[in-house]
């Protein structure tokens, strides 16, 4: 008998009991579409955050106090705390550092923005004029803050797209003045819509003085010191010295991140998570292959009598096995093609919400994981069947 | 003694079961040839190991001890496998309950065997007819076992035992579960082929049915108790006349009920 045969036999087998094979096949459906689905959104997630970052520029160092182990490619460990930098450090690094464009400290806090009755809380990045140089906001209208307003403290602000359509829907903000934690701050910019990011809707943030900014909280700290070098090639010479300079305050407390680092250590977090997914839908998977595995088991001993008629009339062992097993067969792969389609429909639709996208080797490991699934589980019971004793099966009532 | 060659021969043969740790001697030293273009009727009350024979004759069960030879070849130490390939090319079964695939038509099921032969579609297909128009019912090539009465099912499981042109047909109690009317049918069509040549074994617990047969062996407590010719052999197409059935076509539609015999 030839393979040929063994399928039109399974195919008429599975035909045979619609319901029973479909509601077999459900298991694999559910754990596919899940392998693929949150592969998808893992890989979109993931694409999305390093293209974000990407965008900022292989040109920039991201000084951060305290220390963060990066060796390996992963934590090392929970970062230290160390103490915050303040403004005069921006100021000495940029009075001593050579072949850099902009040292730009940056603090952030939040606050609420208020325009008559209508309010909303939003994120506030404060920093010095050079921060356009490092910010990946496009203005939309108006200008930046300049060098007099952050030397002053003056209170000006650039908003954010959603705080622009929030306070002012139809009306142009420029020159408006609205309230910032109780303070009138003359809005002078708005920036283009750019979507979300790491840290949260980019849209939700206004841009003003650091010195505004720490004056209205009341605390002095930077955050974070962003610095543009002029040759990306020259990054580990500025890294050097940067360590250099502020080793008198702040000895080896100090970490200074390039954007291939902060990629690497991303790809990696991100990358761990989506296999961890993978992992978790993988597992519904097998419990699906075990669905199968017991339909089949039971389809073995209600065909008990057929498996004695086929071996009196000449079936060898062969011909039963490879007969039940391409019957799981094909209830698994049926169930894996259903599956992909599934999981894919699921991404698309997700994507209006999340990111994601549908990874070829998600659904090639999906794919040969669910026919893998079938002949595992399917050739225990297909096993059983071919080794019946014909006379034995043939008295079966 | 019967001079044409012998197509079955079983030699000394001896089956011993354990039930329930029980030992139960089945057949006790059975010696059989089963001659070219014979039927022969083995004959018994249930529990003289007829059906034991049976199936160590149609190599579905092996002897305990003894030997048997299909065709000249010893089938002793063959592989499941070899045996497989023996019933299907040199063994045609009837059984008394038809085993016929459920919800599978006649024509697929007459096909069966000829699957495993490794046949093209083609020309199991045209075979598959063939058989079932021998058996007059080449109308109703897609009927399942449901759809057609215990006569026509058995016809049917007849029309797959010849289709592969086998050596020997085994018959265990072809009319056990039909009415007296078909069951005549199903004799007439085994003595039918039987006159075509084929040689044809049936196993039955009827004495009636057994005189159909030109021999008959009986059976008793696992041991032959006669060999003989039958003297007075009934022909079932006179049964047929005698019983006013259309002896021309065998009727093709659900049979009339029994006259009960």
């Amino acid at each position: 008998m030839n393979i040929f045969e063994s399928f039109r036999i399974a195919t008429r087998a599975v035909l045979a009991n619609k319901v029973r094979s479909l509601l077999t096949m459900l298991g694999v459906i559910i754990g596919v579409s899940a392998v693929i689905l949150l592969v998808a959104i893992g890989t979109g997630v993931q694409k999305e955050i390093t293209g974000t970052i990407e965008g900022l520029g292989s040109n920039l160092l991201f000084v951060f106090p305290g220390q963060i182990n990066t060796s390996g490619g992963g934590f090392g460990g929970p970062p230290q705390q160390g103490h915050p930098f303040s403004n005069a450090d921006a100021k000495l690094l940029g009075s001593r550092l050579t072949g850099i464009d902009a040292v730009v400290p940056v603090a952030s806090g939040s606050a609420t923005l208020k325009l008559g009755n209508k309010s909303g809380r939003s994120t506030l990045m404060g920093a010095t004029e050079q921060g356009a140089q490092v910010f990946s906001a496009t203005l939309g209208g108006g200008r930046h803050y300049n060098r007099s307003e952050v030397d002053a403290g003056a209170r000006v602000i650039a908003i954010g797209y959603t705080i622009k359509q929030s306070l002012f829907p139809s009306s142009d903000p420029i020159g408006q003045v609205i309230s910032v934690n109780g303070q009138r701050f003359t809005i002078i910019g708005w920036y283009q819509k750019q979507g979300g990011s790491l840290s949260g809707d980019q849209d939700n943030q206004a841009y003003l003085p650091i010195t505004s900014l720490q004056s209205l909280t009341g605390v002095n700290d930077v955050r974070i010191i962003m610095i543009k070098v002029t040759d990306p090639n020259e990054i580990d010479l500025v890294r050097a010295q940067v360590k250099r300079v502020l080793a008198p305050r702040y000895q080896d407390n100090v970490t200074v991140m390039s954007q291939d680092q902060t990629l690497g250590i991303l790809s990696t977090v991100l990358g761990t998570l989506t296999y961890m997914l993978a992992g978790i839908a993988g597992i519904s998977l097998l419990v699906g292959g075990i669905g199968i595995m017991n339909i089949m088991l039971v389809s073995v001993s209600e065909r008990t009598r057929e498996i004695g008629i086929r071996k009196a009339v000449g079936a060898r062992t062969y011909d039963i096995l490879s007969q039940f097993v391409i019957e799981a067969m094909m209830l698994s792969v049926t169930g894996g093609v259903l599956g992909i389609l599934l999981g894919a429909v699921g991404a698309l639709a997700l994507s209006a919400v999340v990111p994601t996208e549908i990874t070829p080797w998600a659904v090639g490991l999906a794919f040969f994981f669910s026919a893998g699934v079938g002949i595992f589980f399917g050739v225990y019971p297909a096993w059983k069947a071919s080794k019946l004793d014909p006379i034995e099966a043939l008295r079966y009532e | 003694m019967d001079e044409r060659p012998s197509v079955l021969q079983v030699a000394d043969v001896t089956k011993t079961y354990f039930l329930e740790g029980i030992e139960v001697r089945a057949l006790c030293g059975v010696s059989l040839d089963v001659h070219e273009g014979e039927m022969l009727s083995i004959m018994g009350p249930s529990g003289s190991g007829k059906s034991t024979l049976m199936h160590i004759i149609g190599l579905l069960d092996h002897p305990t001890t003894g030997r048997v030879i299909v065709g000249g070849e010893d089938v002793h130490g063959m592989t499941p496998n070899q045996l497989a390939a023996v019933r299907n090319q040199r063994i045609g079964f009837v059984f008394q309950s038809f085993n016929l695939l459920a919800r599978t038509g006649a024509q697929a099921n007459v096909e069966l065997p000829l699957i495993y032969s490794g046949l093209p579609a083609g020309e199991r297909s045209r075979r598959a007819r063939e058989a079932l128009e021998r058996v007059e019912l080449g109308d109703r090539l897609r009927h399942t076992s449901s759809q057609l009465s215990g006569g026509q099912q058995q016809r049917v499981a007849i029309a797959r035992a010849l289709v592969t042109n086998p050596a020997i047909v085994l018959a265990d109690e072809p009319t056990g579960n039909l009415d007296s009317r078909s069951g005549i049918e199903v004799m007439a069509l085994l003595q039918e082929l039987n006159a075509a040549g084929i040689t044809v074994v049936v196993v039955t617990h009827d004495a009636n049915v057994a005189r159909h047969g030109r021999r008959i062996v009986e059976l008793r407590d696992g041991v032959i108790v006669r060999d003989e010719q039958v003297p007075d052999r009934l022909d079932a197409r006179d049964e047929m006349v005698q019983l006013g059935m259309n002896t021309a076509h065998a009727p093709s539609s659900a049979p009339s009920p029994g006259s009960g015999s």
